[in-house]
């Protein structure tokens, strides 16, 4: 690792730190319902809201309650989402005339953006409106990231009491979540987009003259606008020539914070932040990055102050800071070493005053090896998805690290929310085992794990690697799955279990080798996205209901303490070791077997 | 329990043999079925046989000596874990055939009326109802559970307890309770039967020894769940790997596909089945275990509870200090020497039977030399302790020497026209203070002094208690004192806090309060106004010596009524559940090892850059996939002594308790499958097998 990498590491995690922590406070005022500070003057906006919904916020709602709420919000959201992409041709604010999106992309993108994943089959400047990008895709950013966070603050309440038989109303604590944390947050991040060169506009896209003529490559279609292909299979593509360049325009910098603060990751541009419109400078890209763990740092300091000790918090924290350090780092070495089999070939990859060094395939120049695999880190960390380079570019072991962090179930950091209920879960199974092994009925902050829990733990646990696997199996068995794949050899299968992996776990960055806007692949893996989310979030709010319903137990020197480094490394283990031993033949005969071969070579 | 001995030999022959045939027997489907872990090593085991008979003819997929190898090996799995059930299973069916031959049906004289001397006549012991009131006279055998209403007798109650001396069964009162199948030594008693026929306390000790194995605990069924979640991983993990490695053949255009062979082998070593193939066991001998310390508990559950008390009640006399006082200290009155205080003391004394007397007669000795004097060279008459006079004494050749607590040496020497000296009455004062019991000597209306009567607090208590408190348990002393007294014994004792002027009343009020703490309670009790505290405590352990009450009231019953029995319960409680965490994490870590060595063998063909992945260099892929296979199997057999006896338990607190265990069953679990595939590859290698 370079200097210039651990700088950038330190420096990240302090800045990071520093804003966590009193977001974290701020978040356990609003998130219970108190009105402080600035946030005084978005009240009457909450009351109106609850007026206009006919919403009683004090009227609380048991698990089930929740949850069923919970889940008709999200399907209207995806039936509007869909419906929107349908019918954009017809609506305003569709300067370029853009047409109805296919009815299975649709069905994918109104699934993958209601359930906080944002994974992209289709290119945005070319399918969406900007009605759609505004009223579908941004809306569907506040509102599913709302819901993530609104599950948390569920799961946390079951922790703090006791003897209750509710966890709290669903629809006040979306509205909060919304109103007093993601759109300050979002104005906050776009104004700074605007100003480091993010546009905002509505107008039409705009044609610029090259300086060169292009020519480039051009598949042919037929009458019917199917793309045509020759006796093997293979597509036809005819040569075509260009001295203009159409440059596509939009409402850029609002989308662009919520996608970052929300851990959404859908782009509004195909090519995502790697775009100069979307992520313009080294300073948006920092930005960036920390708007993507911000929250979820500040929920476990959250978790901590509303359990009532801190410590807790801390703990959970580490574990995920331990994690990610550790996988960033591979990353950065796996990145910066490059290709030994270039090297043999005479190229210099090592990083000097004058180059990155390094693997810079699918690398944006202006950001480097280190802003590269530190944001792709994050970006799978956290189940944002967003991305400014190309993970499929990257070497093996570099691409390995993205994935297996999304394999780990997206609770390092992960989503906004999704990403503490998740990490508490895995903490729920370390506290059962460590807790028969001092010999006492596990217990975690004072509330007994008992049968249900386990049940609904195992459950919650048990959800995604099963959609990976299974959805990767019937991939690489269809001829339809494997017609997506471009690459040769292990990597193709890499990028198939990346896309199931990412899907389940609601991550939604992909391995963009893979060809996966073909109805095959936009079912398969909305189906995968859609109950990676719920299947999960209704056992998690069972867990909820439970514990809030339990006594508080007291603390002796006899219970196991959750707070100190024996609890963080046991934390670690679990989410290693279930992690590994669901992943490992998969990745054996992905990534790895790429590795071992490109060394071997 | 008579065949205690028996039963501790883990690995008796007597039990062993059947167990093989149990072993065999457990092979019947809708047994597996229970086990849904082995359920799954079982499938496995049948369709790696028809593999191999597939391959037989001809048709393998692999060669049939690979098969047949993994076949039998995976058959040994289950029958391992068979086995170790079976084995548990034994061990406490031989001690409910234990019970059941206590358990004899004998004839009853049945009473007409309810009193001794009413007419009776013969009735079969089985036929007794509840109500039904019975004769038992010398040499008879108690032909059920129930309560004397009339009479005292000494009964043998060693069938149930082991202990052979006899004790004083007798109506009314906190010793009024008799067991079914025990023995009326001498006199008589009428006995009121408690419990209809197969509800007795035998009946209940049978039942729940032999049930011990069917009905799960709640954490049992919590860690099966879990179990389970991993099986069904595992099952998809291996499934996939199917299509996988079709997929990666035809990418990399070299080598043949997974064998299925290959995937169960996979399969049954992933899944659990060391955890699996012992829960069970660990379960039937942690119940063996509370029967061998004599302990009956009328539900696993309450094992289970035993290990997450919090706080600890116990009686202060007999629990925490001997049953009696002794004598500490002669205190002489201004003007007498303390010889001579001790003189008179141990006259007074040399009649009185009680402990408290004799131990005056002990220290008289020890400190002045004052030997025991014959009574019938003097006129000496011994005046027993009434109830009016409230003191005790005798008249030795015209002395007339009397003891008895403050108030009635008072009185005494007010009736006689003498003057209570006020040193003395301070000096009682101070002993009372000290957590001592102060008894006044006098010689007419002369007072001579005090005699401190100490609480001996038992040996070694302190370091239980201090043992306790490093186990995150408080204990909290519960006496009939007044609180000067309890407080001082409550320090030397060691206690964390204490009761005093305990009513029953304050007993279950301290109860609920500590439960409303959040805190789970256990204590011990015995009389009938501990039934309510003992109803209310959520680890109640009776005296087995206690009323029906009581017993009837608690979740469990000390065969020994012994109340320290309870840091033993407590202790076995914790150890079933730390076997099961450390079995579980062994087993799952085992996991790792198992990956490394099966996954480069099993992909050897279509990748063979995954070999660096064989950091065990082991010798072939067949080898590698059989060792792990073997290893797997005979971890099962390693561990079924740990899982009968336990894992070993120090008082210690929980962060610490956990680090060990982290580093044995977890660290531990990571590298001795290595070690032990590696050792069984080379084995292979060398008997030229793979």
């Amino acid at each position: 690792m370079t200097t210039d990498a651990i700088f950038q590491l330190g420096l990240y995690l302090a800045v990071l730190l520093a804003l966590a922590w009193p977001l974290g406070a701020y978040l356990s005022r609003v998130l219970q319902g108190e009105a402080w500070g600035p946030v005084r003057l978005l009240a009457p906006a909450e009351r109106l809201i609850y007026r206009i919904c006919g919403i009683r916020a004090d009227e609380e709602m048991n698990w089930k309650n929740y949850a069923i709420a919970l889940i008709l919000f999200n399907t209207l959201g995806a039936v509007a989402v869909y419906g929107l992409q349908r019918l954009q041709g017809g609506l305003p604010l569709n300067p370029q005339n853009l047409g109805a999106v296919s009815p299975d992309s649709a069905f994918n993108t109104a699934l993958s953006f209601a359930t906080n994943t944002n994974w992209q089959g289709y290119g945005g400047e070319s399918t969406m409106s900007y009605l759609t990008q505004m009223l579908a895709l941004t809306v569907q950013n506040f509102l599913s990231a709302a819901t993530g966070i609104a599950v948390a603050i569920a799961l946390i309440r079951g922790f703090a009491r006791h003897s209750f038989g509710t966890i709290g109303n669903f629809w006040a604590d979306l509205t909060r979540c919304t109103l007093y944390v993601l759109l300050p947050l979002s104005f906050v991040l776009a104004l700074v987009q605007v100003q480091q060169g993010s546009i905002q506009n509505l107008k039409p896209y705009q044609d610029a003259q090259t300086l060169q003529v292009t020519t480039y490559q051009q598949p042919k279609n037929d009458a019917q606008g199917n793309p045509l292909k020759d006796e093997k299979g293979n597509p036809v593509t005819e040569e075509a020539k260009t001295a203009t360049q159409s440059i596509a325009m939009g409402p850029v910098a609002s989308q662009e914070a919520i996608k970052m603060i929300g851990t959404n990751g859908g782009g509004f541009f195909n090519a995502n932040s790697a775009h100069p419109y979307e992520n313009p400078t080294p300073l948006t890209n920092f930005l960036q990055m920390l708007a993507i763990f911000l929250i979820p740092t500040a929920l476990c300091f959250t978790f901590g102050r509303i359990v009532g000790d801190q410590r807790q918090g801390w703990a959970v924290l580490a574990a995920m800071t331990a994690i990610f350090v550790v996988m960033v780092c591979v990353a950065l070495y796996a990145e910066q070493q490059g290709n030994p089999q270039l090297t043999q070939l005479g190229a210099d990859q090592i990083a000097s005053a004058v180059q990155a060094g390094g693997n810079m395939e699918g690398k944006e120049t202006r950001f480097g090896i280190t802003a590269s695999a530190l944001f792709a880190a994050i970006t799978t960390a956290a189940s944002c998805g967003a991305v400014n380079a190309m993970h499929d570019s990257f070497t093996p072991l570099g691409g390995l690290v993205p994935l297996a962090l999304i394999q780990m179930g997206e609770v390092v950091f992960g989503g906004v929310g999704s990403g503490l209920y998740g990490m508490l879960i895995f903490a729920i199974m370390a506290v059962f085992i460590s807790g028969l092994m001092i010999g006492r009925t596990p217990e975690y902050l004072g509330k007994k794990i008992e049968i249900f829990e386990m049940k609904m733990t195992a459950l919650a646990i048990l959800v995604t690697p099963i959609l990976v696997l299974v959805g990767t199996a019937i991939a690489v068995m269809a001829t339809a799955g494997k017609a997506g794949v471009a690459n040769p050899a292990a990597h193709g299968f890499s990028e198939i279990l990346y896309a199931f992996s990412s899907a389940a776990n609601n991550n939604g960055s992909a391995f963009a080798g893979l060809s996966a806007n073909t109805p095959f692949y936009n079912v398969l893996l909305g189906i995968a996205v859609w109950f990676g989310r719920f299947a999960v979030i209704v056992p998690v709010l069972a867990i909820a209901g439970s514990l809030a319903a339990k006594k508080r137990l007291a603390v002796t020197t006899g219970t196991l303490p959750t707070h100190g480094p024996l609890f963080v490394i046991l934390l670690i283990g679990t989410v290693l070791l279930v992690g590994a031993l669901n992943f490992i033949p998969a990745l054996a005969l992905g990534p790895i077997i790429e590795h071992l071969q490109m060394l071997a070579n | 329990m008579s065949n205690k001995s028996a039963i501790q030999s883990l690995l008796d022959p007597a039990l062993l043999w059947p167990a093989v045939v149990d072993s065999l027997r457990k092979l019947a489907p809708q047994t597996q079925w229970k086990n849904p872990v082995m359920f799954v090593a079982y499938i496995g085991s049948i369709l790696t046989t028809v593999l191999f008979v597939q391959a037989l003819q001809g048709q393998g997929e692999a060669p049939a000596a690979f098969i047949c190898a993994i076949a039998a090996w995976l058959w040994f799995t289950v029958i391992f874990a068979n086995f170790a059930e079976a084995l548990a299973e034994g061990r406490s069916k031989a001690q409910a055939a234990s019970l059941r031959s206590t358990k004899k049906n004998v004839l009853a004289k049945k009473l007409d009326g309810t009193r001794h001397g009413d007419k009776w006549f013969p009735t079969e012991s089985q036929n007794l109802k509840k109500g039904d009131h019975v004769l038992i006279e010398a040499g008879d055998v108690v032909p059920g559970d129930g309560e004397v209403v009339e009479g005292v007798a000494s009964v043998d109650e060693s069938a149930i307890t082991g202990e052979s001396a006899p004790v004083i069964r007798e109506a009314g009162g906190d010793f009024s309770a008799v067991t079914g199948g025990t023995r009326v030594l001498s006199d008589w008693v009428v006995v009121r039967i408690s419990v209809n026929p197969g509800e007795a306390f035998l009946d209940r000790m049978i039942a729940m020894v032999e049930n011990a194995k069917r009905q799960k605990t709640p954490n049992e069924i919590a860690l099966t769940i879990l179990l389970v979640a991993l099986t069904l991983v595992f099952l998809v993990v291996t499934v996939t790997l199917l299509p996988f490695s079709l997929y990666s053949v035809e990418a990399a255009k070299a080598g043949s596909p997974i064998t299925i062979t290959t995937l169960i082998a996979l399969l049954v070593c992933l899944i659990p089945t060391t955890i699996g193939g012992l829960l069970s066991s660990i379960g039937v001998a942690g119940m063996s275990r509370m029967m061998q310390a004599n302990v009956i508990a009328t539900s696993g559950r309450a094992v289970e509870a035993a290990g997450d008390v919090d706080v600890l009640l116990l009686d202060k006399t007999g629990t925490i200090t001997l049953g009696n006082r002794q004598a500490a200290a002669f205190i002489p009155a201004p003007g007498v020497i303390e010889q001579q205080l001790a003189d008179a003391a141990q006259l007074a004394s040399l009649a009185d039977e009680t402990p408290e007397g004799r131990s005056i007669v002990v220290l008289a000795k020890q400190k002045f030399n004052i030997r025991h004097r014959e009574l019938h060279s003097h006129e000496a008459t011994f005046v027993p302790f009434s109830a009016q006079t409230r003191m005790s004494g005798i008249d030795y050749d015209g002395r007339q020497i009397r003891k008895g607590a403050i108030d009635a040496i008072k009185k005494y020497v007010a009736s006689l026209g003498g003057v209570f000296p006020e040193a003395v009455a301070k000096a009682a004062d101070d002993v009372a203070r000290r957590g001592s019991t102060p008894l006044l000597v006098t010689e007419g209306a002369r007072v001579l002094g005090v005699i401190e009567l100490k609480d001996i607090v038992k040996g070694g208590i302190k370091e239980r208690f201090a043992e306790l408190r490093q186990m995150g348990i408080k204990t909290v002393m519960i006496t009939g004192d007044n609180p000067l007294t309890a407080a001082a014994i409550a320090a030397e004792a060691g206690v964390d806090d204490f009761l005093a002027e305990a009513t029953p009343e304050a007993k279950l009020k301290l109860i609920r309060e500590h439960q409303n703490q959040g805190k789970l309670v256990a204590m011990t009790g015995d009389g009938t106004n501990d039934a309510p505290a003992l109803a209310q405590a959520d680890v109640a352990v009776a005296m087995n010596t206690g009323t029906q009450a009581a017993k009837e009231a608690g979740n469990m019953v000390d065969l020994d009524s012994n109340p320290t029995k309870l840091i033993e319960i407590v202790e076995i409680g914790k150890q079933m559940l730390m076997t099961r965490g450390s079995l579980t994490t062994f087993s799952i870590a085992n996991d790792v090892a198992k990956y490394f060595a099966i996954i480069p063998a099993a992909f050897a063909s279509t990748y063979p850059q995954l070999n660096t992945l064989n950091v065990m260099g082991l010798n072939s892929p067949s080898s590698a996939i059989l060792s792990a296979v073997i290893f797997n199997a005979i971890i099962i057999v390693f561990l079924i002594p740990l899982a009968l006896k336990g894992v070993a338990y120090r008082a210690q607190a929980a962060a610490q308790l956990l680090r060990n265990n982290l580093l044995i069953y977890g660290l531990g679990g990571l590298v001795v499958p290595f070690v032990g595939i590696k050792a069984i590859d080379v084995l292979l290698g060398v008997l030229g097998l793979a």
